[in-house]
């Protein structure tokens, strides 16, 4: 594309503009990655010293394909590698949602809200807003992996692999900001062009993993190759630079590449579309409501109903994934005591059959997907409110209560189909490849996963009842805070008390463990008395518009 | 119950902005109500409390003969509110906004939703995403008036509507008025206020400074008279009760208080008056006349 260099007027101040809208959220996204690294290299160092320790611990995980499929492929058996093992995937995973989020924020959402509109009258080019959005996630996908590495090299790891590990996540971000800057560009709405992004990235990942899971064995028993599945994914371009183990570098170029062709169609559809335009139009819908429509669940449902259907769609895919995956465990750890191990630690231990071990590790993370799904949707009560939806509707014959408890029983429900389609993917297709785990068992894991999502739906209520501005980021911090002290708390080595304060430490780990039903009904238990807490405090404040 | 609204005395702080300072209001039953002041006097916050979105601090808040805060759901079903900014789910169509809204608040008539829509031009069939702000007022307009409610409160509710939906507008709230509806109307447009409003009150930094019927109003005010006669006409300065004399010989231009204007009548007599027209205050002169000074004080600044 040439353009006349009027189209870039306006850049840097748009890019001034972008960095100061951005001066916590892009901080916040690289502080939160470099904390991890860190954490994860003091985790390996201390855990496995010797050799020896990882060598075994490798040999055991890597001849798991769920362990692959989570963790990405072994490269080598030094401290590094096992990092890299550790946590170069949800590295990767972290920037490229960072560089998607931030991407659409800058593009179609200024455009959508009618920023863009205001500053497009001005003395800016059309290219301006595009441009000054990729500088500034590039900026911020460089600083990223600048940040990695120096962390890593700080802990004493190799120079090489440093570089390689920071430069790794740093091109997959780039690469997601180009995907992210083309579906801004295709959709209309910015929820639409973060929800196509966020699913690439969903969906990028499962397509590495499944390569991962099929990858091949290296003769020492410990380094695995990815299969072509995962050269078809960015986030296995990462993995496959093979940071602290014979490091590749010119896999980076493929990232890049991608960027290139994303942006160079981006700045294609911006010269040829118009002004808040999508590439698909908007076509009459219905003239009148339809009675299903007409009540405030009517209108919470119609408002959840895509994410919702998506995530169920997506869990009930994942589910059947795992399932597909379990007898395979059976058969790969029969001698290995390592798999075992690992497995059984991740489970919470009790020395159940492997694979019983494995499905009760992955229910632990829809657990907290269904969990994500809770917020996300809640926050949705903020979002009426402060877009002045709640206004109109609280101003009709519908009160506060009734209006929180419709978008409540939306999310709860969602929550609950989602848990359901998971454990019926899961036990169906372990099912069909000769399993014997059977769906009701997993259908329960499943939804046994539900009181301690309903716990963070209750803390959202009892946040958004009293300081409403701050809704959106105190509601993630307590999904983030429970994961960290419950699923994360034996690597940070948190003393029990405060693991304890996370819903998930509480859930037992079924198929693996015995249910008890105490834990889950005090679960129920919290979650009511919260939403209620929540919802007499809402009643009592101003609306905050 | 002979009024419909009844606030004395209302405080609301948010932070340390004092947004209304003992503001009072009173609306009776079945009359058209105009609430005016400039930007951030208190007109939208006033609305809100009486909604029940928001709390009063201090004072009396009767709507309908109830508690708009405690009684929120009862008291909504009988009345309809439109929005001075209207903000509609993207997703849904302008059809289904409409029948929600309506809904909600205890059901709308059809024969009236489809006369409505016809006379504001409005495609139903649209998502709200690609409404302008025009027809997304024309929505919440539709949904407000397609009820059978026996209170309206609109918050500058034409703000974005052009002239022929302005009168369709006018025309709409004479429909109700004359079915015995109490409106409560908050807008800038002072021709669409003196058309439609019998009573008025004008609000300022939280405080009503102004309130009753435009006729009691303009008695208060000033008159403005243009005169001609042959001769030149001398000795008006020294009239009291006249101000901004515009003295050009044989013709005068000037304004004059009310109560002075017999005195200036019989000294106007002496002369040979050719022509002589008088001009009540406009609505937009009794409210400059409040403002004016703040508006200079803006200026010099």
């Amino acid at each position: 594309m040439s353009a006349p260099a009027s189209a870039y007027a306006g850049t840097g101040r748009l890019i001034r503009l972008a960095l100061r809208r951005d001066r916590v959220q892009l901080p916040v996204w690289i502080v939160a990655a470099v904390v991890l690294a860190a954490a994860g290299a003091a985790a390996v160092a201390d855990e496995f010293p010797d050799e020896a320790g990882r060598v075994t611990a490798l040999r055991g995980a890597g001849s798991s394909p769920a362990v692959l499929l989570m963790r990405g492929t072994p490269v080598g058996t030094d401290l590094g590698a096992l990092v890299n093992f550790r946590n170069l995937i949800s590295l990767l995973v972290l920037a490229a949602l960072m560089s998607t989020f931030a991407m659409v924020r800058h593009t179609r959402q200024n455009e959508e809200t009618g920023r863009a509109e205001m500053v497009g009258a001005g003395s800016v080019g059309r290219h301006a807003g595009l441009t000054s959005a990729l500088v500034v996630v590039a900026g911020a996908d460089v600083l990223l992996g600048a940040a990695l590495a120096g962390t890593l090299l700080g802990a004493g790891m190799p120079l090489d692999g440093s570089l390689a590990f920071g430069a790794a996540c740093a091109a997959t971000g780039l690469a997601f900001a180009g995907a992210a800057a083309l579906t801004a560009q295709l959709f209309q709405s910015s929820r639409a062009a973060n929800a196509a992004a966020a699913t690439a990235v969903g969906v990028d990942f499962l397509v590495r993993g499944v390569g991962d899971a099929l990858g091949e064995r290296a003769a020492d028993g410990i380094r695995v190759i990815g299969a072509w599945p995962s050269w078809v994914s960015p986030i296995g371009w990462g993995t496959h630079v093979r940071p602290f183990g014979e490091e590749a570098w010119w896999v980076l170029a493929l990232p890049l590449a991608l960027l290139a062709a994303c942006t160079a169609a981006a700045f294609a559809l911006v010269d040829r579309r118009d002004f808040g335009a999508g590439l698909i139009p908007d076509r009459p819908g219905p003239e009148s409501g339809s009675r299903a429509l007409l009540s405030p669940i009517g209108l919470a449902w119609r408002l959840n109903r895509g994410a919702t259907l998506g995530w169920v769609a997506g869990g009930a895919l994942a589910g059947a994934g795992i399932g597909t995956l379990g007898p395979a465990v059976d058969e790969a750890a029969i001698g290995n005591t390592g798999v075992a191990d690992l497995l059984d630690q991740l489970a919470g231990g009790g020395g159940a059959p492997l694979v019983n071990t494995l499905y009760a590790a992955m229910m632990n993370v829809f657990g907290v997907l269904a969990a994500g799904f809770v917020v996300q949707a809640l926050l949705r009560l903020r979002s009426e409110e402060a877009g002045g939806h709640a206004e109109a509707v609280l101003a009709t014959a519908v009160g506060r209560v009734r209006w929180v408890i419709a978008h409540l029983a939306c999310a709860a429900g969602g929550a609950a189909a989602l848990l359901v389609a998971a454990g019926a993917g899961m036990g169906l297709a372990d099912a069909a490849v000769g399993g014997g785990t059977g769906v009701g068992p997993l259908v329960g894991a499943g939804l046994a996963q539900l009181p301690a999502a309903l716990a963070l739906a209750g803390f959202v209520v009892l946040v958004y009842g009293t300081l409403p501005r701050l809704t959106v980021p105190l509601a993630w911090a307590g999904l983030v805070a429970s994961i960290a002290f419950g699923l994360l708390g034996d690597v940070f080595g948190l003393p029990q008390a405060v693991r304890d304060l996370s819903p998930f430490s509480h859930v037992p780990a079924l198929p693996a463990a015995e249910m008890t039903a105490g834990p889950l009904v005090a679960l129920a238990a919290v979650a009511a008395a919260l939403a209620a807490a929540g919802l007499a405090l809402f009643r009592r404040r101003d609306l905050s518009l | 119950m002979t009024d419909a609204i009844a606030v004395s005395g209302l405080i609301k702080t948010f932070g340390t902005t004092r947004a209304l300072n003992g503001l009072d209001l009173t609306v009776r039953t079945g009359e058209v109500h105009g609430f005016l002041g400039p930007n951030g006097a208190g007109k939208t916050t006033t609305i809100r409390v009486l909604l029940g979105l928001l709390r009063a601090e201090a004072g009396q808040v009767r709507l309908l003969g109830g508690d708009p805060w405690r009684e929120a759901v009862r008291l909504h079903r009988r009345l309809a509110y439109v929005p001075g900014d209207v903000s509609l789910w993207p997703n849904l169509t302008g059809g289904e906004a409409v029948d929600l809204l309506g809904d909600l608040r205890g059901g709308l008539d059809g024969t009236r939703r489809a006369e409505l829509l016809e006379r504001f031009r409005l495609d139903p069939a649209k998502r709200c995403r690609t409404y302008s702000k025009g027809n997304r007022q024309k929505v919440a307009l539709v949904a407000a008036f397609a009820s059978e409610v026996e209170l309206f409160i609109l918050d500058e509710p034409t703000s974005g509507l052009d002239p022929l939906m302005e009168a369709a507008f006018q025309q709409t709230v004479r429909e109700v008025s004359a079915r015995g509806a109490t409106v409560l109307l908050s807008s800038h447009i002072f021709s669409e206020v003196e058309a439609l409003c019998s009573t008025v009150s004008i609000i300022r930094d939280g405080v009503t400074v102004e309130s009753g019927t435009l006729a009691g109003l303009r008695h208060l005010t000033r008159t403005s008279v243009t005169v001609e006669a042959v001769e030149p006409i001398i000795g008006l300065a020294a009239l009291p009760g006249v101000h901004d004399l515009l003295d050009e010989g044989a013709r005068a231009r000037f304004d004059v208080d009310s109560e002075r204007l017999p005195e200036v009548l019989r000294h106007l007599a002496g002369f040979e008056v050719r022509s002589l027209t008088s001009r009540p205050p406009t609505l937009e002169e009794l409210f400059m006349r409040h403002y004016g000074d703040a508006v200079m004080e803006e200026a010099s600044r």
